[in-house]
């Protein structure tokens, strides 16, 4: 869901505990994904025999859930996490530029995260808020209506908290 | 009586009822700084000792006037917007508690005439109640559809459905009614009820809508379908870009659960049904049912070769109705007014009512819930005021990213499943999509096979392979490349595409990209870019 990320270091013991709630839920693989990348930001790689183990799949398996959706993330990523949408409502009203002015502020191409670590610049395709195009997320946060002045603001905020 | 001293005056005088304040917590509200309102209003309420409180109700779904901010008449609920948080100490000097006029009065809501000319029958609560307040939601008719169903036999609440000639509004189209017959008939220890809240396609935010503004309907929804069909568990599976939605949905869940409307013994009854909402993780494909009940299972979304049915084969290898929301939102009505009712909307095959979604490049952009039949040109020209960019229409997508492309002279085609079909177009999940004469058609094209080629679950090879080839073919075109050629590749590829792929997603892409060809022929024989050619 990308909230505000990196809330805790990645810890074995955190981690088992999180597998060991949710392991008995019907479906589990995802809801478990979900647990442990909220707590640690990512899904660290020795997180997958753990989870392997708890719902009894191989290794291979869990990470053919996490490389198949987007969502799941295998390193950190920078202090915020910043998704502009690249669908066609979204490209209607202008989006692909209001990409590459960010990309150029940022000094980063989508998928990468700015070199002081603040923050990893996503594509998303559609967030719901095609009436009030160009539409981003910050950290989990959506925005509308979302001109190059209006990025460069949110920018500059998220860059200014920890 | 705590009115303010500056205003309290000009106020009847007596003791009153506490004036409602309606300010969206929906999430697109608040994309656009309804927050930022909620707290300028708390504040004022606070330093003018108002006699006054905030109600945080849905979106109506008028989002070029969001913020809008309503306030509780003895007239009538007047609205205000869009609404800045600056602009609220002057809408309380104005007048507004007593619903008085301001530059951004705009009068009475219901009067507003986008909202006027709808028929709001899945959508009737939504932005009129506090989403979450179980009180609210009887008052405006929640659970009369539930507590009719109860009473009926599981046979006559899905006959009832059938009835109504509601058709699946994910895009698909399929008779819902039928669906929930084969679910009933399949005979198994376990079933169960899974509301499709994947929604992807670009130009479409109804369901999310729905889930945020009135929740308890799709509960009160899938609880009429886990009763008819006898499955008494319910999973709502929710994208995960819709993050707002799922805390909603959650909370809902809980409320419904405490107090009776979910758990062992729905309303008080014999029938035990209860609900797990569930975040996707970020997969266009999961929209398809089949990868849909592959996730739900934890798996990657990968679609399932059908048959077997989901419909007797589908979550867990059990029977499954799989459902839109805006499908399973609508059955309460349907079951609380009767079939009748609800197909006396609509036109042909098309029963009721279709909540369509205007979106991109449009003046007016929000919800349109009509009955079935109105025309592309009048959804776009007499509710969206045109584009917002002022410039002329170009081509409009509906139906998402798997949509065709339509030109000025396609604009008079009903929104209706079957003359969509008939243009080679698809009227999906409703969603309409704006574009002005900025727009270039091969870029579109080439993004619907780009978009293919990121979200293919990678099972079948045309949707696999093809997308990728339809884009390196497009660029050919563009850069000018052995045009004629490859222009008939391009269309091989298509016609491949639409034959051989195994669900919507190959098979649908090529609508876009042959309707761009059709329509718009001259944006693939543009004078090649001067550039360095790409590298084969």
């Amino acid at each position: 869901m990308t909230q505000r990320v990196a809330q805790r270091p990645w810890s074995e013991a955190d981690a088992a505990e999180i597998i060991a709630g949710h392991k008995d839920l019907p479906g589990a693989m995802l809801p478990m994904l979900h647990a442990l990348q909220e707590a640690f930001g990512y899904i660290d790689g020795a997180a997958i025999p753990l989870v392997a183990e708890a719902l009894n799949v191989s290794k291979a398996e869990v990470h053919g859930v996490i490389g198949f959706y987007h969502d799941f993330r295998t390193a950190l990523p920078g202090r915020h996490v910043l998704k502009l949408c690249r669908a066609e409502a979204c490209q209607s009203m202008g989006c692909d530029a209001l990409v590459a002015h960010v990309e150029r502020g940022l000094r980063v191409k989508l998928g990468e995260t700015t070199e002081d670590g603040a923050v990893t610049l996503e594509a998303v395709y559609c967030l719901g808020n095609c009436a009030l195009s160009p539409a981003a997320m910050l950290d989990g946060k959506l925005y509308g209506r979302v001109s190059p002045a209006k990025a460069d603001a949110l920018v500059e905020r998220a860059r200014s908290r920890p | 009586m705590r009115w303010s001293s500056a205003r309290g005056a000009d106020h009847d005088g007596k003791p009153g009822v506490t004036v409602k304040i309606y300010i969206p917590g929906d999430a697109a509200s608040l994309s656009v700084g309804a927050e930022e309102v909620e707290r300028a209003m708390a504040r004022e309420i606070a330093v003018r000792k108002l006699d006054a409180t905030i109600v945080r109700n849905g979106s109506r779904g008028l989002f070029w006037l969001e913020p809008l901010v309503e306030v509780e008449t003895p007239k009538g609920r007047v609205a205000y917007g869009p609404v800045e948080a600056e602009d609220v100490p002057g809408l309380l000097d104005a007048g507004m508690l007593d619903g008085k006029g301001h530059r951004l009065s705009l009068g009475l809501t219901e009067q507003i005439p986008f909202l006027k000319r709808q028929t709001r029958l899945t959508f009737a609560r939504c932005g009129v109640t506090d989403p979450l307040s179980l009180d609210d939601y009887r008052a405006h008719g929640g659970w009369r559809g539930l507590e009719r169903a109860l009473a009926l036999a599981p046979q006559a609440i899905v006959e009832e459905v059938v009835a109504s000639g509601l058709r699946g509004r994910g895009g698909a189209g399929f008779p819902t009614g039928i669906k929930w017959r084969t679910v009933l008939g399949a005979v198994s220890e376990q079933k169960y009820i899974v509301c499709n809240a994947d929604e992807g396609d670009s130009g479409t935010y109804a369901d999310r809508m729905l889930m945020e503004g009135d929740p308890f309907v799709l509960i009160e929804g899938m609880a009429i379908a886990g009763i008819a069909v006898g499955a008494t568990k319910g999973f709502i599976y929710v994208r995960s870009e819709y993050p707002h939605a799922f805390r909603t949905l959650g909370r809902a869940i809980r409320i419904a659960r405490l107090n009776g409307w979910l758990g062992a013994r729905v309303a008080g009854s014999g029938k035990a049904f209860d609900l797990e909402v569930r975040l996707g993780a970020g997969a266009y494909i999961c929209g398809e049912e089949t990868s849909l009940l592959e996730s739900l299972e934890g798996k990657r979304g990968q679609i399932r070769p059908k048959p077997p049915l989901p419909a007797l084969k589908g979550l867990f290898g059990q029977p499954t109705v799989v459902n839109n929301v805006l499908s399973l939102a609508t059955v309460p009505i349907i079951l609380d007014k009767g079939a009748t009712f609800y197909r006396d909307f609509g036109m042909g095959r098309s029963r009721g009512t279709l909540p369509i979604q205007l979106a991109g490049n449009i003046k007016q952009g929000g919800l349109v819930e009509v009955a079935f039949g109105l025309t592309l040109r009048q959804a776009i020209e007499e509710f969206g005021g045109g584009t917002a960019s002022g410039r002329p229409i170009r081509a409009v997508q509906v139906g998402g990213p798997l949509g065709a492309y339509f030109p000025q002279e396609l604009l008079d085609t009903p929104l209706d499943y079957e003359a969509f079909a008939a243009q080679r177009g698809l009227l999906g999940h409703g969603g309409v999509v704006v574009f002005d004469d900025t727009v270039d058609l091969a870029h579109q094209a080439r993004f619907a096979m780009e978009f293919c080629a990121i979200e293919s679950c990678g099972k079948c090879t045309p949707c696999r392979i093809g997308s990728t080839r339809g884009v390196e073919t497009i660029d050919r075109i563009v850069a000018g490349t052995e045009r004629a050629k490859n222009l008939a590749v391009l269309e091989d590829l298509c016609d491949l595409m639409l034959d051989a792929s195994l669900c919507a997603l190959g098979g649908l892409t090529p609508y876009p990209v042959l309707s761009a060809l059709k329509h718009f022929p001259e944006d693939f024989h543009k004078p090649a870019p001067r550039l360095a050619p790409a590298a084969e």
